[in-house]
């Protein structure tokens, strides 16, 4: 096994190297770029790995295991470490058993994400160490080095890493490391370190201050902050993705590179700046290294030449290295070619996706469906919307969504707006997973608050958006075994609510009269709109077919939004290889003179693209 | 040795991803660091995929730079295209004459280019470019879905990693009973091109 090379992606790295750490427990709320991690340790028979109803949940089963003694793991995305950050705040008190990792996987550039927030700033906040890779290698590394160090520091440690180091694949070297056997702990009663009542806080706290004091020491001597010797004339301090482009746009500098960079190393970073003659930063999102060196008293160029929005890369490094004169001109483009506008190729709902007959219904009923050749109407209703695949119901051409913030946010906002007086009816929309994730206590406030709205939960039994994972609805664990699988009507009925309505997804009548039903009804009433996801039912028999001789080209079946449907010339037409065929006839039902109709099976299938 | 920066691009369900992992994994078996990234968004969803794939004795930044691929591999004809700004001038192109046209093309919003448009377009850079009816060829051999891996047999044309490695790494990234439709694809696109 000595020549085990592997190319592995950050979060294959990052699983692997739990595992081989002696993880036993790992729990995460799905949430790109995050998600694999989880996926890829429910592979692991020997340990145990939950999907969690949220990241909140993730986060206090693994505080539970780790005071339970178990080496554990909880992983999500930078915002699901929002969603954590009650528990997350707790555990950096009260301090570990087993060792805990913590992943905060952050998104710059929002490729995925409602924003780019920097987590590192979380580290700083609850005062835990952080490690930043740079690649998949550091990432095994330092994931297993990193429960070495919450045990030995009695600390949770995050380990935080971006979407580019998360899902680039870069070599893997584990060498003839296999799972280490972690001796077991076994949770201790201890009442002043786990029951954190005012007084037993308040005689923690100063111990979090001492153990700032032993990270920032052993800071200085981390294996994974070192220096590379270059040129006195230039050096770099850097972390995480920026590290690479660094080595490539400069390769004579001298870099400093922080791969433990939270507490940073005060007396590597003095030294290091003593030594080169220009001394830049170049990190990543917020000025987070760079205002820690400043306070040292460092001369220090930054931020006003690298950019804090958005992903760097080695062209952006190569622009501001321009703009601060150390390097003589872009070595990008230098041509200037003509400018090609291209048709955007956007994300849009699947054709046949269950989603697609209730928003093309609100989207009809709220005046917002644009048809080729008709003019836009003034839109009606008010659509408080939520994240998940049906968070493209919010372009064209459904454009039936008002407002996305976060996960669960849709009813808490159609509650608030509805207080502030909203002239417009209010529709709320969220999916199953994110109803479980966060929004149950919204639809509990609803009840109690007697506010007036509608909610519709689009339940197409899994967690499309970020590839199919199992959540309580669904009746699977992470790990594939069967289980109770969470009744919504029995749950939504719980809360209080008495005008429940469930409809099937692509019975377009149903969810006409259905939506109307509620719009005219005073109270609060909600609507379980229900077809499995498109995607695990793949494609369908008898796909679609446009009878010509009757079709008029009214256009009203591109108004779905549909990638099956278009405009060739004057007509339409369907692509059977794309229908999602008996598995959906959604244009069918709306075509207003039935010149749609199912062609005869067997014309796609294996051949299907 | 020769260092390679690839683009492969293509539409989500076209195979880009397992594409792009395949050449990786024959890129390591023949000694080279490799890194690989994909720029994916939202792709599941029908959006564009462009993975970034370096091969060289090291590697630092995965994600290739503007005007520095030395080959554009494009599933979709469009798509290749739309990766002019990463082409390096005299690169190559090796482009699937194959139309998908996006929702706004659908809904006559938009106009899909022409075959010239396309063409004069990339021309700015390079003269390599290389047409491949590579989704005609392989709804022939069986399965339009073999499209990936006829790509593949077209770009090993153009790398030095040997047939018998390209072989070894599609055998290891496929289920078993796919293999052999899929190693017809990857001959055929070998016979598919003739570098000039």
């Amino acid at each position: 096994m000595s020549t085990n090379k592997k190319l592995l992606s950050g979060n294959e790295a990052i699983a692997l190297g739990a595992y081989h750490a002696g993880v036993k427990v790992a729990a995460a709320y799905p949430g790109t770029p995050s998600t694999e991690i989880l996926e890829n340790l429910a592979e692991y028979k020997d340990i145990y790995a939950e999907w969690s109803t949220n990241e909140k949940v993730a986060m206090e089963v693994g505080v539970g295991a780790s005071y339970g003694g178990a080496r554990t793991l909880v992983s999500m995305k930078h915002v699901g470490l929002n969603v954590a950050a009650d528990p997350f705040m707790a555990v950096a008190i009260t301090g570990i058993n087993g060792g805990l990792v913590i992943i905060s996987a952050d998104d710059p550039g929002a490729m995925s994400s409602q924003n780019e927030q920097d987590n590192r700033h979380f580290a700083k906040l609850a005062k835990i160490p952080m490690l930043e890779p740079s690649d998949s290698q550091e990432a095994y590394d330092m994931v297993m080095a990193a429960f070495d160090i919450s045990e030995q520091f009695d600390t949770p440690v995050l380990l935080r890493t971006t979407t580019r180091i998360s899902h680039s694949k870069t070599i893997v070297e584990t060498g003839n490391n296999s799972r280490r056997q972690v001796e077991d702990k076994v949770f201790k009663h201890n009442f002043r370190k786990y029951v954190m009542l005012p007084a037993n806080a308040r005689a923690r706290r100063p111990l979090v201050e001492v153990r700032v004091e032993k990270l920032a020491s052993f800071s200085e001597t981390c294996v994974f902050n070192f220096v590379i010797k270059g040129s006195p004339e230039l050096g770099i301090i850097t972390s995480g993705m920026s590290y690479q482009y660094v080595k490539e746009v400069f390769p004579e500098a001298s870099i400093l590179k922080l791969g433990f960079s939270y507490p940073m190393p005060q007396e590597l970073i003095k030294e290091f700046s003593s030594r080169v003659k220009k001394l830049i930063v170049i990190e990543e999102l917020d000025p987070f290294i760079e205002e820690y060196v400043k306070s040292l008293g460092i001369v220090v160029t930054g931020k006003e030449f690298v950019p804090i929005i958005g992903e760097l890369t080695t062209d952006v490094i190569e622009k501001a290295g321009c703009a601060m004169g150390i390097l003589s001109e872009y070595p990008g483009t230098k041509a200037d070619y003509k400018k090609s506008a291209l048709p955007g190729r956007f994300p849009l709902l699947c054709s046949g996706c269950p989603h697609s007959g209730l928003f093309y219904t609100l989207s009809n009923i709220a005046q917002r469906s644009t048809i080729p050749g008709k003019k836009q109407r003034e839109p009606k209703l008010i659509i408080s919307g939520d994240i998940g695949c049906y968070t493209l119901g919010a372009l064209s051409p459904l454009n039936a969504m008002d407002s996305c913030g976060c996960m669960g946010a849709s009813i808490g906002n159609a509650i608030g707006m509805q207080k502030a007086g909203a002239s417009e009816k209010l529709v709320a929309i969220i999916g199953d997973s994110t109803f479980l994730h966060s929004g149950i206590t919204g639809l509990i406030d609803a009840v109690y608050n007697k506010a007036k709205f509608t909610l519709v939960i689009l339940d197409n039994r899994t967690t499309a958006m970020t590839g199919h994972q199992e959540h309580p609805g669904t009746g699977k664990t992470a790990q594939g075994e069967d289980t109770y699988a969470v009744n919504l009507e029995e749950m939504v009925k719980a809360c209080g609510v008495t005008n429940l309505q469930v409809v099937n997804a692509w019975d377009v009548k149903a969810i006409k009269t259905t939506l109307k039903a509620s719009l005219e009804c005073d109270g609060l009433s909600v609507i379980i709109s229900r077809g499995p996801c498109a995607v695990s039912v793949r494609r369908g028999i008898n796909p679609g077919k446009v009878d010509i001789n009757k079709c008029t080209s009214c256009g009203l079946c591109l108004s779905i939004g549909c990638s099956a449907i278009r405009k060739a010339g004057d007509k339409i037409v369907i692509d059977g290889s794309l229908c999602a065929g008996d598995n959906c006839r959604l244009c069918e039902q709306i075509c207003p003179v039935k010149a749609i109709y199912p062609d005869k099976p067997g014309l796609i299938g294996a051949n299907s693209e | 040795m020769n260092n390679y920066s690839i683009i492969i691009a293509g539409v989500g369900g076209q195979g880009v991803i397992l594409a792009g992992n395949i050449i990786g994994d024959a890129a390591i078996a023949s000694g080279y660091d490799v890194k690989k990234t994909d720029t994916i968004g939202m792709a599941q969803r029908g959006g564009s995929v462009i993975s970034h794939l370096r091969m060289a004795p090291k590697i630092y930044s995965p994600l290739i730079g503007e005007n520095r691929a030395d080959i554009v591999l494009s599933f979709e004809k469009m798509e290749a295209a739309r990766c002019f700004n990463f082409l390096k001038p005299g690169g190559i192109v090796i482009l699937n004459n194959r139309e998908m046209p996006p929702l706004s093309v659908g809904c006559g919003k938009e106009e899909y280019p022409s075959d010239n448009e396309i063409l004069s377009f990339l021309k700015q850079k390079t003269d390599s470019i290389y047409f491949v009816e590579g989704s005609t060829k392989s709804a022939a051999i069986g399965n339009i879905k073999v499209l990936n891996i006829f790509m593949l047999g077209c770009l090993s044309q153009f790398l030095d990693i040997e047939g018998n490695v390209w072989r070894e790494s599609i055998i290891k990234s496929l289920p078993a009973k796919i293999v052999a439709i899929n190693i017809s694809a990857f001959d055929s696109g070998i016979q598919s091109v003739k570098p000039q």
